[in-house]
């Protein structure tokens, strides 16, 4: 150890097949990304691509997409809390956590295409509870109240919670875990309601989880691309979407505008991340 | 179980359990009257040879996938937290730039970097393809392999082992693989449902795997489209309880558990 620089510089040398690896698949494609989204077709320097983004229509996509990422990720957050606190409190019966946590990483895990499909098969305008609610109850979901249809904005939104609220029981439940008994047991003996501890107790401290969680789940949403391409062919119109569409062919005829919009999703992320450190940081200052 | 915790986890329940239940019943649906039951549509799947050959084809991506992993990551893991644990935070911070850098984004660069590559890895899902999904598949990987080497003594090991004569790759395979099976294991099982439900890189760079031919069949008929969603949730499923069943064997632990294949 102590003999010195020469040593040290090559003790990492055995790691440089992993780094040559991620630098060949990881950075140069990001870094190619950052670069094409700064370029014209003629292959000088410009802003315009980047501009454009705020034009429309992408400057909907990007409200839109932020939107969608939004909503379930808040959503997902307190449904999700609540199931998960739920299943783990005292005088829920153990199985019921365990079916929970192998259940939500199943669900969390399956998404994409046959997620739409199976949502498509339950509450499409053909399927199988929307028949059963038309049928036997008179009660037409589309066209009366809640005006229901998978293939709107909402309807992107109810099927991406699938997987937002179960990503979220995985995440919290440790942290609800670390909400120590004794904790709930001192407050209540110097007479707090459960409200007060929740208030001054147990939302204080899983607050940074719960803002971890909440970052975590909006990248999550804003990622997605299958389960929204299989529903909505386009009505929606999100940022994954529309690059998506100039893939398949034939939207745009500048390729840099596909690569600025990859470029502006990036940035939209990693300002999410840049968040989620210092979240993930103080929130485990209480584990233990 | 109080009241209110009763009533959360009911409505849970309905919310995840009332779309499988009905994909199956949809699933049964018979194509002429529209009414139970026929299984005409798992008949239809079965006997079609997309299916088995798309499903073998993301089957095959995932050994290999897998293959790459862990060939990539277990030597870097096993050296940096041997000799140079100041590269640690580092690997964990490359391990979560893929949750910046989404498939969308990611398959935008990949193609635009190596449109002009050999055929033999441009064309192939065996190149590009897989290359993209080592790269998915690292942050899990890395973390579950992680959480396995700080388990157990890698210096001891290592000294015991090479102190009886044995080289660093005979180290390696015979006393530090058996010690972290288990972290490996889950790692991989994490990657096979990866590779089995990834949509985005597939679809836009244009190969046909298990969840191309899923889409692809719902473009033709939804009842075979809803037979195909509960094969692909039943790979799903099986990877993960056989993730949670070595992670149970483990002895409890966080096992890392999110993959995502949105």
């Amino acid at each position: 150890m102590a003999s010195g620089r020469r040593r040290l510089s090559l003790a990492w040398l055995p790691t440089l097949p992993f780094f040559v690896y991620a630098f060949l698949f990881l950075f140069l494609p990001a870094g190619s990304i950052i670069i094409g989204a700064f370029k014209d077709v003629d292959g000088g320097w410009t802003t315009s691509n980047v501009t454009t983004l705020f034009d429309q229509p992408y400057r909907r996509a990007y409200i839109e997409s932020i939107e969608v990422s939004a909503t379930t990720a808040v959503l997902g957050a307190l449904l999700g809390l609540a199931i998960a606190y739920a299943a783990v409190r005292e005088h829920t019966p153990r199985w019921i956590r365990s079916v929970l946590t192998t259940f939500s990483g199943v669900a969390a895990n399956f998404g994409g295409i046959p997620l739409a499909f199976a949502f498509i098969a339950t509450v499409g305008t053909l399927g199988v509870v929307t028949t059963f609610l038309r049928n036997q109850l008179h009660w037409d979901i589309g066209a009366s109240w809640p005006h229901f249809s998978l293939f709107t904005k909402n309807g992107v939104e109810f099927v991406y919670l699938y997987f937002q609220i179960p990503l979220m029981i995985l995440v919290i439940a440790p942290a609800i875990d670390g909400l120590r008994r004794e904790w709930r047991e001192a407050s209540s003996n110097l007479g707090a309601s459960s409200f007060q501890f929740w208030r001054y107790v147990g939302v204080p401290v899983l607050m940074p989880s719960i803002l971890g969680a909440v970052i975590l789940l909006f990248g999550n949403a804003f990622a997605a691309y299958a389960t929204a391409y299989a529903l909505t062919s386009g009505v929606v119109p999100l940022v994954p979407l529309l690059i998506g569409a100039y893939y398949q062919g034939n939207v745009l005829d500048n390729p840099h505008l596909a690569q600025a919009m990859a470029f502006g999703m990036f940035v939209v992320l990693a300002v999410m991340m840049l968040l989620y450190i210092p979240l993930q940081r103080r929130s485990q200052r209480w584990a233990k | 179980m109080s009241a209110s915790a009763f009533v959360w986890l009911v409505l849970a329940g309905l919310y995840f359990l009332v779309p499988l239940v009905a994909t199956f019943f949809f699933s049964i649906r018979s194509v002429q009257t529209n009414k139970c039951c026929s299984f005409a549509a798992y008949t239809a799947v079965v006997h079609n040879g997309d299916f088995w050959h798309t499903l073998r084809v993301s089957f095959v991506l995932a050994l290999e996938v897998i293959v790459i992993c862990l060939v990539l990551i277990v030597p870097t893991v096993y050296w940096v937290h041997l000799k140079v644990p100041k590269l640690r935070p580092v690997i964990g911070f490359l391990a979560l730039i893929p949750f910046v850098v989404p498939p969308i984004v990611m398959v935008v660069g990949l193609l635009k970097v190596y449109r002009g590559a050999p055929s033999w890895f441009y064309d192939r899902p065996s190149g590009i393809l897989a290359a993209a999904y080592v790269i998915l598949a690292f942050p899990y990987m890395f973390f579950s392999l992680d959480a396995g080497f700080r388990a157990i003594d890698v210096h001891t090991l290592t000294e015991a082992s090479q102190s009886l004569g044995a080289s660093w790759p005979r180290t390696l395979v015979k006393v530090i693989l058996p010690n972290i099976r288990a972290a490996a294991l889950a790692g991989s099982f994490l990657a096979l449902a990866i590779v089995m439900g990834e949509f985005t890189i597939a679809n836009l760079a244009q190969f046909h795997t298990f969840p191309i031919f899923i889409q692809f069949v719902g473009e033709s008929d939804p009842y075979q489209a809803s037979a195909v969603t509960l094969v692909s949730f039943g790979i799903t499923w099986l990877a993960m309880s056989s993730l949670l069943f070595i992670g149970r064997k483990r002895g409890g632990g966080a096992t890392t558990q999110i993959a995502g294949a949105r």
